[in-house]
């Protein structure tokens, strides 16, 4: 399944929801859109896995890039997602301890205005 | 013992192809259904890095993907890029992962070998004996038809 990308806001949230395959051919839209969100202003961006089918390691390598890229602006970056098969790849790299994972975007927006996001 | 090649252009859009194919030959096999998400995360890593290999080194050789049964259902990827091609991140930890001196490719090197090692039991990666490049060794259980 293609790539499909939607963003939306909630509230002083930037809600990108990513669809399809994120691999190593579609993985560059998706960083070009990270890029731009980030360059045109947003700061506290969730991605939301929840219609992902497959991500590989050059997803996962954006995702990188676009939390140091927040970093570096005193932003944030959440990840929804509840989908096991996803979750499981976040536990094998680790990045389960560097992403904040959310089951929902209600969740995420929350804790996120709590002020525990990454 | 059935055999499936394939060959590709080294070129990122292919290896949704091979992984599409490696996971319908692993069916075919009757491996698990429970571990088809892995042949396919495992095929996908495998070529995406040899592609990456190709790219890096501007070569415009095929990469190989064979796909076989018997006592195990075993997909060998083969690349032609030189064999001490690429750092090894395995196992970085995560707080290295999101530091800033690693550039994203580096980054998705690391999380690559990472994940392949974490999905795959059996798992060998050894140069290729005639020609150069390495070989992705990767194997899973299969069940037996019913007889």
């Amino acid at each position: 399944m293609e790539l499909s990308l939607t963003t939306r806001s909630i509230g002083a949230h930037t809600v990108l929801e990513v669809g399809g395959e994120v691999d190593v051919y579609t993985a560059t839209r998706l960083r070009e859109r990270l890029v731009e969100l980030i360059d045109g202003g947003a700061r506290r961006l969730v991605v939301d896995l929840g219609r992902v089918d497959f991500l590989d390691s050059t997803g996962l390598g954006v995702l990188i890039g676009a939390l140091k890229r927040l970093r570096t602006v005193n932003g944030t970056l959440a990840l929804v997602c509840d989908k096991e098969s996803l979750l499981k790849i976040f536990r094998i790299t680790a990045l389960d301890q560097v992403f904040p994972i959310h089951p929902t975007i209600d969740a995420a927006t929350a804790a996120d205005s709590s002020g525990s996001g990454a | 013992m059935a055999k499936v090649t394939l060959s590709f252009t080294p070129a990122p859009v292919h290896v949704r192809t091979a992984r599409l194919v490696g996971v319908a030959v692993a069916r075919r096999a009757g491996v698990a259904e429970e571990l088809l998400d892995e042949v396919r995360l495992a095929v996908g890593e495998a070529c995406a890095r040899a592609v990456a290999l190709h790219r890096q080194y501007g070569l415009a050789d095929l990469v190989r993907v064979e796909m076989s049964d018997g006592p195990a259902y075993t997909v060998r990827v083969i690349d032609r890029a030189p064999a001490e091609a690429g750092p090894d991140l395995t196992g970085l930890p995560p707080d290295k992962l999101a530091n800033e001196a690693l550039t994203d490719e580096a980054v998705t090197v690391g999380v690559g070998l990472t994940l392949l090692a974490g999905v795959v039991d059996d798992l060998q990666v050894r140069p290729v004996d005639e020609g150069g490049g390495t070989e992705v060794r990767m194997a899973w259980p299969v069940k037996r038809w019913p007889v």
